[in-house]
């Protein structure tokens, strides 16, 4: 077997040459294995971990913006919506075809969901609509059986019960912009709603709360199999505000058409307790989607519903402002409160002649009659001889000319003009007449309502430096930041003496609740719930000559655009003083007719509502119709 | 050794069931037993739908694998060429008969099983060859002419495999058939040119590639450039791999591959999930077990003393052990996707069927391995 033995050796040879290569190779396999096993392991298992680990975010709810007892002003509604699952469904057109039998689906909608469907996974819900009422929710969820793949859902929309009277203060949320975008992963989330203006923007980190995540295995498609960890966040805390929701109400609906605003304060705390501006907007509007057309017509309309008047709006102060001049002149000791001047109805400097607002004149005045009648001689008079630099020292500190810390996005400073200001800002000398003009509130002073309502209050409460708030504390967890902590509830004394102020009030007392004061018309008859007050006509263009000749003089027969803005400024009760508000009438015409009865509508009402008042607490206070003027 | 007659040859039943190797059968069980525990693992904890249907096959394959073990040798040898015709037959006919499946591998449904020509082409190529070896001198070979038939035998299936188009099937006939010859001892240098001209060659044949075989390749030198197609299955079968660390994960908690980011962990990728549940472990483990299988096949080649035993042995051992080297390989991103499952673990009947009546002619061999045939063999008297 010669053959035999020759090809078993080589069949030998070669089978162990075939074996040793096979070894070789299994040893290099092994090698491999052990390289990503054991070498590149961490990399690996960290690829396997991203692979199966999803981080949702849980967002929490937004917090509520509340008013000082407790009614909500801004809270999370249910949105019932339907939404579709298109892997549930046998076509996403059958089942869309079926659901418009008894649900309308506009054609620009059924593009955007065929458009998602079509982007998105099979298993991922996509909106059909939102914001239904109860009826078509209901009915749609009766059909649900015919229906396969459409899911009804209830979801959360920030809604806000009273609509317009708390637009501004209480503001609205939107979208999230590019330029809002930092570190908190939940803006990212798509659909989540910040806060823009008023409270919503100002508070947006106590409201939002912070974010819990679930992490959550997922399979290779990114369906959730199950939860393994959670975190949960912080639910976002209330903000109480100081507002009393009833009153603002009342005091919204007094304003009426007005365009206006209007500011009640607490004189001791700061609270405050209405801040409205009209005409205004309903922000529950930007949460179902304005139309361009009612976007363009809230931004033309001449009355400026979406500013915030009481605290962007700036406006000469009128006669409201002699009250800081009159605190100017007698602290400065320049005039006694017997300082007499007898008016004509108009005075001489220089070349021009400056007129009081009463025809022929008051006669002879000294200061409170002077505040009584608002006599335009006495306080050029006075102005004169205080100066301007004084006139401003006293009106800053009355809280005029810088903004008042609110924080309220839009706040204005006003202007409380002096002589450097007018060389820096138009390289022109200051000149004496323009004292005078300052003196009665005109040329270039301005004010805000809010900044009219803090000068009343702080003569008021016998010349503390009150700073208004509009919320006391915000409840929240050690953790959060608290911003801006409320100013302390004991201000500073101001450098005001009490016997200047004691002339201002009664001043201000005999505007209201003397004959001849010009505000008696809108007096509180109510014993003991008397106010006082100053009125306020802002001339908004002079009258001309011209016109004069024309015998057009009334304000009443002006344009409503060139006519006079209307203020009021008041305290109460007098005998024991609590409460200040200030009222701006648009193009009123009138301080005394236009501003001062609303005024008194209000500050009756918030006395009214004053607990301290009310003996028997189950007795609520009696809603009158108010009474006009 | 064992007495029996040499001349007569014949042996008794009880007889041959004494000389099976038993320890080769149970290796072979020890393996498929770990199969069918990954095959449970990937059902999360079921044995339905894999893990119980792959005992059923496993077992009817060890049934059929003594069937084939006991049958004589010789009776192998007689009928290497006609089975080889058949098969040859089935795989042209399928050609226009068949219908395509998964990995485009043709089958015949015949009503009660599905018959994959291109499985039964595996097993008659190794015989015929060791036939054909079996009756020449080691001086025959060595002259080329000789080589002609068994090449034609070699490159006809083949080719008509690659047409259905089943690259890997047609790659492992080819390369199956290289270790006979081989072994059979073809001169060296014949492989050496061979070699030289497959090299020169595949230019040529990368056009007649498929485009989705040209991607595989492609995507294998570059699985990055794929990440969301073809290179998905390499990247997530390196990270389940790799993730496994030296341990493992543990039995049934294997991540990637219970989360489905491990496609075809029944079938190609069954190793991945070893190697992720078992760690470098568990991985080395069942390759040292394939190495004992594949040096049983090897020694019972060396201890048959006919030729055509020990060629039978080597080709089918060389067959299994390509299907294991190219499977890992694969899963280890050393290789391109080409849809080889590794034997006995992965899931899959026809290929099960297969390896069994395979590792029953080996066992055969061994059994019938004092038998002496001569090289020109006309059948049992």
């Amino acid at each position: 077997m010669e053959t035999e033995g020759n090809r078993y050796k080589m069949f030998s040879r070669r089978s162990a040459m075939l074996l040793g290569g096979k070894f070789s190779l299994f040893a290099l396999l092994a090698g491999r294995m052990y390289y990503l096993q054991v070498i590149e392991s961490d990399q690996y298992q960290m690829l396997a971990e991203e692979n199966r680990i999803s981080l949702r975010l849980l967002p929490p709810p937004r917090g509520r913006v509340i008013d000082r007892f407790g009614i909500e002003l801004a809270n999370n509604r249910q949105n019932y919506r339907v939404v579709l699952v298109p892997e549930q469904t046998q076509t996403v057109e059958g089942t869309l075809a079926s659901l418009e039998r008894i649900f309308k689906i506009e054609d620009h909608q059924r593009k955007r969901i065929l458009r998602e469907v079509g982007r998105k996974r099979a298993f991922v819900p996509v909106t059909v609509s939102e914001n239904l009422s109860w009826e078509q929710f209901a009915r749609i969820n009766v059909h649900t059986p015919d229906l396969p793949g459409i899911l009804p859902d209830v979801g959360e929309t920030r809604y806000y019960p009273y609509g317009a009277a708390f637009a501004h203060v209480v503001g609205y949320v939107g979208a999230v912009n590019e330029a809002e975008i930092n570190d908190d992963p939940m803006l990212q989330l798509p659909g989540f709603r910040i806060g823009k203006t008023g409270v919503e923007q100002v508070y947006e980190k106590e409201l939002r709360g912070v974010a819990g995540n679930s992490q959550i295995e997922v399979n290779a498609v990114g369906r959730a199999i199950r939860e393994l960890n959670r975190q949960d966040g912080q639910a976002g805390t209330d903000v109480e505000l100081t507002l009393d929701a009833e009153l603002q109400n009342f005091a919204t609906e007094r304003l009426g058409d007005e365009s206006g605003a209007a500011v009640v304060m607490d004189i001791f705390n700061g609270d405050i307790l209405a801040m409205c501006s009209t005409p205004a907007y309903d922000p529950n509007d930007f949460n179902i989607g304005l139309s361009a057309k009612d976007w363009g017509g809230l931004l033309s309309n001449p009355k400026t519903p979406l500013i915030n008047k009481a605290i962007t709006g700036q406006y000469p102060p009128g006669s409201t402002f002699k009250i800081a001049v009159a605190l100017a002149a007698l602290e400065s000791g320049v005039v006694q409160a017997d300082h007499k001047v007898t008016c004509y109805g108009k005075m001489r400097l220089g070349r021009h002649d400056f007129h009081c607002w009463k025809r022929y004149g008051h006669g002879e005045m000294d200061m409170i009659s002077a505040i009584a009648h608002s006599c335009d001689i006495y306080f050029y008079d006075i102005a004169r001889k205080v100066g301007i630099e004084k006139i401003g020292e006293y009106a800053r500190m009355l809280g005029m000319g810088s903004p008042l810390g609110l924080m309220l996005s839009g706040e204005k400073p006003g202007l409380i003009p002096t002589p450097e200001w007018k060389m820096a800002l138009q390289g022109v000398r200051w000149q004496t007449g323009e004292t005078l003009i300052a003196g009665i509130g005109q040329g270039f002073v301005l004010s805000t309502p809010l900044q009219l309502a803090v000068m009343t209050a702080r003569v008021a409460n016998g010349g503390y430096a009150v700073m208004p708030r509009l919320t006391r504390t915000v409840a929240a967890p050690e953790d959060l930041d608290l911003e801006d902590i409320p100013p302390a509830i004991n201000p500073d004394p101001l450098d005001i003496s009490a016997a200047s102020l004691a002339v201002v009030q009664e001043g201000m007392n005999r505007v209201s609740n003397h004959k001849r004061g010009t505000a008696f018309a809108a007096r509180i008859r109510e014993k003991g719930m008397e106010l006082a007050g100053k009125t306020g006509t802002a001339q908004v263009r002079r009258i001309s000559r011209a016109e004069r000749q024309d015998r057009v003089r009334k304000n009443e027969e002006k344009q409503w655009i060139e006519r006079d803005h209307a203020l009021f400024v008041a305290f109460a009760p007098v005998d024991a003083p609590r409460y200040a508000i200030s009222v701006l009438i648009e193009h009123g015409g009138s301080g005394s007719k236009a501003a001062a009865p609303i005024a008194r509508d209000i500050m009756h009402e918030t006395q009214k509502r004053d607990p301290s008042r009310r003996l028997n607490p189950s007795v609520k206070p009696s809603h009158d119709k108010p009474v006009k003027a | 050794m064992s007495d029996f007659s040499m001349r007569d040859g014949k042996m008794a039943l009880s007889q041959k069931l004494l000389e099976l190797n038993w320890l080769l059968v149970l290796v072979l069980c020890t393996v498929a037993g770990i199969g069918f525990a990954m095959l449970y693992s990937g059902s999360n904890g079921n044995l339905d739908p894999w893990a119980s249907r792959q005992m059923i096959r496993f077992g009817i394959g060890l049934g059929a694998m003594f069937v084939v073990a006991l049958i004589d040798i010789r009776i192998w040898l007689q009928f290497a060429y006609p089975i080889y015709f058949i098969a040859l037959v089935l795989l042209t006919s399928v050609e226009f008969v068949g219908t395509v499946g998964m990995g485009a591998q043709r089958w015949v449904d015949l009503g009660v099983f599905q018959l994959q020509p291109s499985e039964v082409m595996k097993i008659a190529l190794v015989l015929a060859l060791a036939r054909y070896f079996h009756a020449r001198n080691l001086e025959d070979i060595h002259s080329v002419r000789a080589l002609i038939i068994p090449v034609i035998m070699v490159i006809v299936p083949a080719g008509l495999v690659l047409m259905q188009p089943d690259l890997g099937t047609a790659l492992l006939l080819v390369m199956g058939s290289a270790m006979v010859f081989f072994t059979a001892g073809v001169r060296m240098r014949v492989f050496g040119i061979s070699l030289v001209a497959g090299l020169a060659a595949i230019p040529v044949g990368w056009q007649f590639l498929h485009a989705y075989q040209k991607k595989r390749v492609l995507v294998f030198l570059d699985p990055e450039s794929d990440p969301l197609g073809s290179g998905y299955h390499i990247m997530q079968s390196k990270i389940a791999l790799g993730s496994g660390g030296v341990f493992g994960k543990g039995f049934m908690e294997g991540t990637q591959s219970h989360l489905n980011f491990l496609p075809e962990m029944q079938t190609d990728f069954i190793f991945t999930m070893l190697a992720e549940e078992t760690g470098l472990v568990g991985g080395v483990g069942l390759l040292f077990l394939y190495a004992v299988i594949i040096a049983y096949g090897m020694g019972i080649g060396v201890q048959s003393r006919h030729h055509f035993g020990r060629l039978v042995a080597l080709g089918v051992t060389a067959t299994f052990s390509l299907y294991v080297i190219i499977n890992i390989a694969m899963v280890m991103g050393l290789l391109p996707v080409v849809g080889v499952p590794l034997p006995l673990v992965s899931y899959g009947g026809t290929a099960m069927m297969t390896l069994m009546i395979g590792f029953g002619l080996i066992l055969s061999v061994y059994i019938h391995r004092e038998l002496v045939i001569p090289k020109r063999y006309t059948g049992l008297n």
